[in-house]
């Protein structure tokens, strides 16, 4: 029941290679309907639908749009975010493999709503491998006339998580150092080479065709209250069947790792990859949704072989390597949690050293100048909420070895 | 290194990370002759160059061998034992990480996660991803490059 083919519909089905494959499949019908709508009907059409950002922050995709058409400005650039460097995360990396043109279809019909001839796809380096099909895509869309209103480009990422931050990502395209804006200005008034921007995520604009299909009212009813549609999955660690899974928002987490991904022993689960949740076994019937637990659907499993101190401080090494270091509260922070849980790692942590992490946790959350420096602290916060003894037993045994 | 300056006839700042990128794969790094060049060429300070070059960590002020192996070590990897993987990658190419073989033939990195996790432990060499990864396939996998 749970389980909803939206995003994934084409995947498996089509030969991404082969563009009359996906023509067979409805494809470009989507933008053939948006084209014989006003740009305006169509953001219209996208907002009724209730469709958030995929990309993490669950922002809704219609109110950006609207934003940046009505930006003053004749230049306004489209960005599709494929930058996809959360930990544990691969479902735009599959839709990628498996279904470029519905991306590139979408994006046709991104552009034409908000008014922007030029779309950029930012696809990380260590998908350079996806980037011959991508581009392959682009080149049957274009030569079928389907991109008479615009252009898209491929751009390559060079290794850099924060890029995938869309401030940095846009410092990226335009050459320079993956470091985060200061803001407002906001991308929809002054985004990419200071023009209106809208910046979306891969699995985002995948949800556009079928909207467009369907109408906006089917898309409405699939889904909860403040979350409609689907959200796909990449669910991977201690399960016996890692993988790309589509679920109707709202589903819960316990069908998504038991019954679909196959886990059977569950110590804890990290939701939304480094910058995301670290929940306990007991919290398995969560629903998955904006107003529960979401993040961009990275899914970790892990058994209970491990260590959840091992857990923090590896994710909290990822996050201090990755900053990009423009603000101090993450750049320092990062690093003296990494120092602090090291020290735990050794049997050498002691209490007032869980004291310095959560105001630390606190200041980081405030003071930082971006997502990454603002939710660094998870991990950290949410092991000492629910996995406690973890800290308490390398506490004591310090204190044992001491006597 | 002549040569690094004509691949291609930009002369845009905004076209500097595709020139790194362009240059790091004909030359295999950034050297500070490369970076000098590109800085005349964009009318740009070397400083600034340099800190474009550094930022990201596909790109290389250092000789880099002619594959780059890139060993993911973020969590799901790692449980599947990545460090099994990076020790026998060392054994068999006798080097430590970040270090490169004497024949210039290997490059050994950690790097983190390469959005193959479905497939862990996972390795990139140069642009392929070679997952569901065992010691005893190792030295099949590196025989194709050479
Ligand atoms: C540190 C950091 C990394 C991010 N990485 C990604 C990413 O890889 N892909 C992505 O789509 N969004 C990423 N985001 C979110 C983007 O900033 C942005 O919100 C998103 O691309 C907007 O698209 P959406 O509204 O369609 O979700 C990241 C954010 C932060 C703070
Ligand atoms: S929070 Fe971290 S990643 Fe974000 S701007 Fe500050 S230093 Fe950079
Ligand atoms: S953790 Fe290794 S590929 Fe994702």
């Amino acid at each position: 029941m749970p389980e909803k083919r939206i995003v994934l519909r084409n995947c498996g089905v089509i030969d991404p290679r082969d563009m009359s494959s996906y023509l067979a499949h409805d494809g470009f019908k989507g933008l053939e309907k948006a084209l014989s709508l006003t740009p305006e009907q169509v953001i219209e059409e996208v907002k009724t639908s209730g469709l958030r950002g995929r990309g993490g922050a669950g922002f809704p995709a219609g109110m950006k749009w609207e934003l940046t058409r009505k930006s003053p400005g004749d230049e306004k650039y489209l960005i599709c975010n494929a930058d996809e460097g959360e930990v544990g995360t691969f479902k735009d990396r599959y839709i990628l493999q498996n279904d470029p043109f519905s991306l590139v279809e979408a994006i046709a019909i991104a552009g034409y709503a908000i008014g922007a001839k030029k779309g950029f796809i930012y696809l990380r380096a260590e998908y350079h491998y996806l980037r011959p099909m991508l581009a392959n895509a682009i080149d049957q869309a274009r030569a079928k006339g389907f991109l008479s209103h615009m252009d898209i480009e491929i751009r390559m990422g060079a290794g850099a998580y924060v890029c995938g931050e869309e401030s940095a990502l846009m410092e990226s395209i335009e050459g320079k150092r993956g470091e985060v804006r200061y803001r407002p200005p906001f991308p929809p008034t002054k985004g990419l080479f200071g023009k209106p921007t809208v910046i979306n995520n891969v699995e985002t604009l995948m949800n556009i065709p079928a909207i467009m299909l369907n109408g906006a009212r089917w898309f409405n009813q699939i889904g909860t209250e403040r979350s409609k549609g689907t959200k796909v999955f990449s669910v991977a660690g201690d399960v016996p069947r890692p993988g790309v899974y589509e679920m109707v928002l709202g589903s819960k987490l316990r069908e998504l790792v038991q019954d679909l991904a196959g886990a059977t022993d569950i110590k804890a689960i990290q939701i939304g990859g480094a910058t995301g949740r670290l929940i306990p076994e007991s919290m398995l019937d969560t629903p998955l949704a904006f107003e529960n637990l979401l993040g961009a659907g990275a899914i970790t499993v892990f058994n209970s072989h491990r260590d959840i101190i091992d857990i923090v401080y590896r994710t909290m090494e990822f996050l201090a390597e990755e900053s990009c270091g423009k603000c101090v509260p993450c750049r320092q922070g990062t690093e003296v949690m990494v120092e602090t849980l090291e020290r735990f790692m050794h049997g050498e942590g002691e209490e007032r050293d869980v004291k310095v992490l959560q105001e630390l946790s606190s200041t980081m959350m405030l003071t930082s100048l971006c997502g990454l420096g603002q939710a660094a602290p998870n991990p950290v916060i949410d092991s000492l909420q629910y996995f406690k003894d973890a800290y308490e037993s390398r506490i004591k045994a310090r204190g044992e070895v001491k006597v | 290194m002549a040569e690094n300056t004509t691949i291609t006839q930009s002369k845009e700042t905004k076209d500097l990370l595709i020139l790194l990128a362009q240059t790091q794969k004909k030359c295999g790094f950034l050297s500070e002759e490369t970076l000098a060049n590109l800085a005349r060429t964009l009318d740009m300070s070397l400083s600034d160059v340099y800190g474009v070059a550094t930022f990201y960590s596909f790109l290389s002020t250092k000789p880099l061998g002619r594959h780059v192996i890139r060993v993911c070590k973020s969590l799901p990897c790692h449980y599947k034992d990545a460090a099994v993987i990076i020790e026998s990658l060392e054994k068999t190419l006798g080097i430590k990480t970040g270090e490169t073989t004497p024949d210039g033939r290997f490059s050994l990195e950690l790097t983190n996660c390469i959005g193959a996790c479905d497939k862990a432990p996972a390795i990139l060499i140069n642009d392929d991803v070679h997952g569901d990864l065992t010691v005893d396939r190792i030295p099949q996998i590196l025989q194709a490059y050479k």
